[in-house]
């Protein structure tokens, strides 16, 4: 049985529980034992993006301690494993442990596809779901063609969300356009980060879509909280929470 | 000479340790129907491509469309085709040039994939004859057509002088992304397709 | 007035905002079609990015062999350590001819040099012929889009410009309409010319030739008639053979527009008959980029504008939101390199969503550079101090543990307990527009052991 290491992003332990517990059970039913090491607190991805260096290794070097003896470390957001796996090095390469952390650190839906081979997920989600293709899941982690490259089209959340019974997948008109969130460029640049995420938004409304579902919670959350100042009926949710049979 | 003793200097010290030239060899692109491609082409770039078996046909192709019957100062470069109403080579300034309206070109080869001709204005009288003319036609053997870029390439070469790719009529969409034929350039390209 | 101020300006124009933003969204899509109608699209990246790299590495030996064949094809050389010596150079060739009326296409380097007050100051009226380019002239701002010069105007405003300016009829707003009246405009500048000037897309090491691209033919007219042409390039443009340009020229129009090629790729080894060909090798600061191992890359630009059109922060804040001339994720990487100080905000102008980095068709990894550059930033102390504080105390606070769970209770807690209000208040630039997520009573790690136990 394969035990995973499960790295739950610090905003997704403190604003978003129902989230992890859904990662915990969807791993849970295909048959890997989940291991939550409780040391743990937060990549330093906020500090690293803001170009302090100095202030992301410790919490670079504490990530390391922590998920180093696990075969595999699994984690709810592609922004934060693409931190693990693409941004470690300038922080604690070289470290024991460093490399095999790196390669085996893996978004939620990415572990599905690549590491259990999983085709089908049992359960239902009879909506009309808009998906969000978060950009460090897309073109860091390379969760799906993209849109740029002239390359065979393939999208493994779109795949896992597709087995679902009942649910319709919706396409906005501009595939993977950024929702605007970009850490704190959500806060430096506040005006073209809500203006971008209230296109996001309009474009998944404009394809009858109830709900905007998504694999970071980061670009969740912005557009939630545009959707919910605004007062509009749309919804967000985790991919985690539909891949555990959470209608 | 100081500063270029100077900027070869900095950039001699500032290059990066040596990588290979990839070379350009394994690239390209391969059309089952060479002139239908290329004159698929010259119409996507904005052009019009005639077909026609020789020289005599382009001639007559060429005489009945609106842009050789209806201009006043012709010339041709391609010897029986069009009505040349006056010869280049006899104007002195090429600024006498403007307000000619057409002028038959003769391309030394084209490119499938985007519809360009080589233009080899070296053996024109005057360099600026393939883009002062309000309208132009070019006349491009079958036999020369090539499928791509790199193809291209290595069938020219660059002796001194002027020469161009040239694909279609001058254009913009400088104004609001709206497509406009005819910047500054010919304002149509005809491109006759021999022996196809 | 840094990126994100400039930017909200903009914004909140939303209408023009989203005008904008389509516009430029319409030529990434003609853009995508044409990437995906070359079939070895990804490959032609792959050998273009490695040309790049090459010739970098021999960067000086090629200048010097472009140097010896251009000389060879009859052709001038000049060497201008930096804008000043460029313009020197410029005028001083106008002025042993006594050349008045120069007509310009294209050319972001001579942007860069301040080229045109340099020579109005002296008395040498210069035209920008390239449409975007003569508008944005007549309209006294610099470009807006490297590509696409005024592509921030709409029809409108183009045609009050051009009743005011070049005469036309009050009210014209059709872009065919406007178009021909430039080009009658445009066609006596061009046979009153007394010297035209071009930038250089491709200086060919091999060969001496230097290949210049336009659409509209502007650069040709410029060169065809007057008896002198002089031809501007940063050092970074020369490329080791005239075949490479079977892969840059595949890449080039296809990326910036969409279009299989553009209408004239004109190759010029040494002057037309009975004229002179200059050729002004520039540095200006690109021998110092080369130096830095992280942000060489950037000098492999081909500026064909395609980073700027898929940026969807460009899009919605536009060309004059960038502190520099150059805008949008290439602009962005740039510019701190020549004056971080001045061009601090720009880095984080970027949600660093890599679709830059995924069109640019010589594969320059722009948002890592981007992020790399705010490294910089910081490093020099260009931060704010408020946010490098913000960043210090937090990860502090997150290496600890109990600390951080201890802190994120209390947090949660006051968000569950304050008015709304107060938090709105609180929760600054994310609450102008946004609502905070609603707090949980409990943190993941708390359900967690709650439901499963010590783990
Ligand atoms: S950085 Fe790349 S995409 Fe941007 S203008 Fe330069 S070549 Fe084009």
């Amino acid at each position: 049985m394969i035990t995973v290491g499960l790295f739950i992003p610090c905003y997704v332990d403190q604003f978003f529980p129902h989230v992890g517990m859904a990662t915990v059970r969807v791993l849970e039913r295909h048959g890997v034992r989940v291991e939550f090491p409780e040391e743990q607190t937060c990549c330093g991805q906020p500090m690293a993006n803001s170009g302090c260096a100095d202030e992301a290794r410790p919490l670079a070097e504490k990530f390391l301690r922590v998920f180093r003896g696990y075969d595999y470390v699994v984690a709810p957001s592609g922004s934060c494993v693409s931190m693990v796996r693409n941004h470690y090095d300038g922080l604690v390469g070289g470290r024991t442990g460093h490399e095999h952390l790196k390669a085996h650190t893996y978004e939620l839906c990415e572990f599905l596809h690549d590491v259990l081979h999983v085709e089908k997920v049992e359960g239902r989600f009879p909506h009309r779901v808009g998906l969000h293709r978060s950009c460090h899941g897309l073109r860091e982690l390379r969760l799906g063609a993209g849109s740029e490259r002239n390359v065979p089209g393939f999208d493994k959340v779109k795949k896992l969300l597709s087995s679902l019974e009942g649910i319709t997948l919706l396409e906005p008109s501009r595939a993977d356009e950024c929702c605007g969130f970009g850490g704190t460029f959500a806060v430096n640049e506040e005006a073209v980060s809500c203006m971008m995420g209230k296109d996001r938004i309009a474009d998944h409304e404009q394809q009858g879509a109830e709900i905007i579902a998504g694999i970071d919670m980061s670009c969740l959350m912005h557009m939630d909280g545009l959707i919910r100042r605004a007062g509009k009926p749309i919804r967000v949710r985790h991919v985690a929470e539909l891949l555990a049979g959470e209608g | 000479m100081a500063s270029r003793d100077d900027i070869l200097g900095a950039v001699r010290r500032a290059q990066p340790p040596a990588t290979a030239h990839p070379g350009v060899a394994g690239l390209g692109n391969r059309f089952p129907d060479l002139p239908a491609k290329f004159a698929e082409m010259v119409a996507v770039v904005g052009g019009t491509c005639l077909r026609v078996p020789d020289l005599a046909a382009a001639d007559r192709a060429l005489r009945e469309l609106p842009v050789h019957r209806e201009a006043k100062r012709i010339a041709s470069m391609v010897p029986g085709v069009g009505a040349a109403t006056f010869d280049p080579v006899a104007v002195a300034d090429p600024h006498e040039l403007a307000g000619m309206d057409l002028c038959v070109l003769a391309a030394e080869l084209g490119v499938a994939e985007n519809g360009a001709v080589w233009l080899d204005v070296r053996k024109l009288p005057h360099q600026a004859l393939f883009v002062i003319p309000e309208h132009v036609a070019v006349v491009v053997q079958a036999s020369t057509l090539v499928h791509d870029m790199h193809q291209a390439y290595a069938a020219i070469s660059h002796a001194p002088g002027f020469a161009l790719f040239l694909s279609g009529p001058s254009k913009t969409a400088d104004i609001e992304q709206a497509l406009v034929i005819g910047a500054h350039g010919a304002r149509s390209c005809t491109v006759l397709l021999v022996g196809a | 007035m840094g990126h994100a101020e400039s930017a909200a300006l903009f914004v909140r124009d939303d209408a023009r905002a989203h005008w904008h933003d389509q516009a430029l969204w319409f030529v990434r899509q003609k853009r995508d079609a044409g990437a995906r109608s070359v079939p070895d699209w990804e490959a032609l990246r792959e050998r273009a990015e490695a040309i790049k790299a090459h010739t970098q590495s021999r960067l000086a030996e090629y200048l010097e062999e472009f140097e010896r064949n251009a000389t060879r094809m009859g052709a001038v050389v000049h060497w201008a350590k930096d804008g000043e010596e460029h313009n020197r150079i410029v005028h001083g060739l106008l002025q042993a001819r006594g050349a008045k009326l120069l007509v310009k296409s294209k050319s972001m380097l001579t942007e860069e040099c301040r080229l045109n007050p340099y020579l109005e100051a002296r008395g040498i009226e210069v035209v920008d012929t390239d449409l975007g380019e003569r508008i944005v002239q007549l309209n006294h701002q610099p470009p807006s889009h490297i590509v696409m010069p005024a592509i921030h105007m709409k029809r409108e405003e183009i045609g009050v410009l051009f009743h005011g300016t070049i005469g036309t009829q009050a009210g014209l707003t059709d872009p065919k309409a406007l178009t021909e009246a430039a080009r009658q405009h445009l066609r006596q500048k061009f046979l009153g010319a007394t010297a035209g000037m071009t930038g250089v897309n491709f200086a060919i090491a091999e060969t001496g030739g230097i290949v210049v691209v336009t659409n509209e033919g502007n650069a040709d007219m410029g060169t065809s008639l007057p008896p002198i042409h002089i031809a501007s390039m940063g050092i970074e443009k020369v490329i080791p053979r005239a075949e490479d340009l079977g892969v840059f020229l595949r890449l080039l129009a296809r990326s910036a527009t969409g279009q299989p090629v553009s209408s004239y790729t004109s190759h010029f080894h040494g002057p037309r008959k009975g004229s002179e060909l200059h050729v002004v090798v520039v540095d200006n600061g690109r021998s110092a980029l080369l130096r830095e191992a992280g942000f060489r890359r950037a000098l492999a630009c081909i500026r064909c504008g395609a980073c700027l059109n898929t940026c969807p922060v460009y899009r919605r804040s536009g060309g004059y939101s960038y502190t520099w001339l150059i805008p949008g994720p290439i602009g962005s990487t740039l510019a701190p390199g020549r004056d971080a100080v001045a061009h601090a905000s720009l880095p984080f102008a970027s949600s660093l969503c890599g679709s830059c980095t995924d069109v640019c068709p010589v594969r320059i990894d722009l948002h890592h550079q981007l992020l790399a550059w705010r490294g910089e930033i910081v490093a020099r102390g260009l931060l704010p101090a408020g946010k490098r504080w913000g960043m210090r105390l937090a990860s502090w606070l997150l290496r600890f543990t109990w600390l951080y769970a201890l802190a994120g209770k209390a947090a949660r807690l006051a968000l569950r307990v304050l008015p709304p209000a107060w938090t709105r208040a609180l929760s600054g630039a994310w609450g102008r527009q946004r609502e905070l997520p609603v707090v949980p009573p409990e943190s993941f790690r708390e359900t967690y052991r709650r439901t499963r136990g010590q783990p």
